[in-house]
């Protein structure tokens, strides 16, 4: 049982590996990522909720890094962009980024791969507006976000080929 | 953008939350934070001491009993948007789910917490107030059970006390004669509505009897619009949008002008009126 405390000791698995770290119950899972452990992958732009740069995915599910406590991840499992780049999981989708100028200045674009790689794994393929309703959360202010789509149709597309 | 400083402590239980509660003047429940860590992040808010609900066992389910559909505390929007009994026994609430902010904030966010935080441009608030919830408070002597009608007091203000915290909603179960009916208009996919309303009424004849329209984005909280539903429920919808008129009293803000706000309250309801009038659910 956690003590009604400032401070914390928290335990989790950042990208496969185990963590230990003392963090102010203040802190967010966001300043946590970067400042405490050095990922600066993880941006953050608006720091409420809105811009979905602090994408992140905690047990698998896609979260706000900027409104989750880094107290609140003991014992879960983070996945930065860091992690879903060294595994190579994405590695199709941030190539059809890069082929289609899906990126101009690219501060969104970990929040936009990460927040896009639950699709890839999708039972269902999703069609063009379902894409920009699942990227809606995502604020990009360079690509006006249709080469987003279109990179990540043709992930989708190139995944559904293969796997046929 | 950095909280103040708070003390934070995980609750084992509810009577553990409680107790905590009791303990502290100053204190806040967190359940997802979707909205409360924004408000802790600008400063908004600034409490003493967090507690964490998240590890409570027991507050994640969703159940039939007693004829009331049970959505516990944590029970989070993506986890009702994939679960049969919501769809089945709460279909307001299905439709909704989808208006709700983004994917990543219906991964965490949960329904208890935004009834609780009664944020008057939140979709959960009014589908609560249509279908006549009734909400489950524990506190010091236990658990007890408000009304809907009863709950909203005030701009993020409930009937919940310093020293409780909401355990669960109950709804009453959808049923052949019960329809639904949900819209909203917003600027943009996943932002706050401008103007928003749930709906459910009972199929009578060729008319309809019960009605009961919940708006959102209009005022202090969610609001029900009582002369609306006397026209809607005599088969008048051009009279219902009249009657909006001494129902509503929204301020405008920076999305939309009061008359504006008026207008789309009244396209919505011409909208929602059809949809509540059509064939079975």
């Amino acid at each position: 049982m956690t003590a009604a405390q400032m401070e914390h000791e928290i335990t989790l698995t950042v990208n496969g590996f185990a963590v230990s770290e003392r963090v102010e119950a203040r802190r967010h899972l966001a300043d946590f990522l970067r400042e405490d452990l050095g990922l600066t992958g993880t941006h953050i732009g608006c720091e409420h909720g809105v811009c979905g740069a602090c994408t992140v995915l905690v047990d698998g599910e896609i979260t706000r890094s900027c409104l989750t406590l880094a107290v609140q991840c003991e014992g879960k499992s983070v996945t930065t962009i860091e992690g879903i780049s060294d595994s190579g999981a994405v590695a199709d989708l941030q190539e059809a980024f890069r082929a289609r100028n899906a990126l101009q200045c690219g501060y969104c674009t970990p929040g936009m791969v990460i927040t896009a790689s639950v699709l890839l794994d999708a039972e269902e393929m999703p069609d063009r507006e379902e894409i920009r309703d699942h990227i809606s959360g995502n604020y990009c202010r360079c690509t006006g976000y249709h080469a987003i789509v279109d990179a990540v149709e043709t992930t989708l597309k190139a995944r559904a080929e293969a796997g046929r | 953008m950095k909280p103040a400083p708070f003390a934070y402590a995980k609750a084992r239980s509810v009577a553990h939350a409680v107790e905590l509660l009791s303990a502290h003047d100053d204190a806040r429940i967190i359940a997802g934070g979707q909205s409360l860590v924004a408000m802790l992040n600008m400063r908004l808010a600034a409490p003493e001491i967090l507690i964490d609900i998240n590890d409570i066992p027991g507050l994640s389910e969703v159940s039939v009993e007693d004829g009331f559909l049970r959505i516990g505390a944590l029970v989070r929007y993506a986890q009702a948007q994939r679960s049969p009994l919501v769809s089945t026994h709460a279909p307001l609430i299905a439709r909704a789910i989808p208006h709700v902010a983004h994917a990543a904030i219906r991964s965490r966010g949960t329904l208890g917490g935004s009834v609780a935080f009664a944020d008057p441009a939140a979709e959960m608030p009014a589908c609560m107030l249509a279908l006549g919830a009734r909400i489950v408070i524990a506190g010091v002597d236990g658990e007890r059970e408000v009304a809907i009608d009863d709950f909203f007091k005030g701009l993020y203000e409930t009937a919940i006390g310093p020293a409780e915290m909401l355990v669960a909603l109950r709804l009453p179960l959808h049923g052949p004669s019960r329809r639904v009916a949900f819209g909203e208009y917003a600027r943009r996919r996943g932002d706050y509505a401008m103007v928003g309303l749930a709906a459910t009424a009972r199929a009578q004849g060729a008319g309809l009897a019960d009605v009961r329209l919940a708006y959102f984005s209009v005022g202090l909280n969610a609001v029900r619009a009582q002369g609306a539903e006397a026209a809607l429920e005599a088969g008048d919808v051009e009279g219902a949008v009249a009657a909006l008129d001494g129902d509503l009293d929204p301020d405008g803000d920076i999305h939309a002008s009061r008359d504006t706000k008026m207008h789309l309250a009244g396209a919505l309801l011409r909208r929602v009126a059809a949809e509540l009038s059509e064939a079975a659910q």
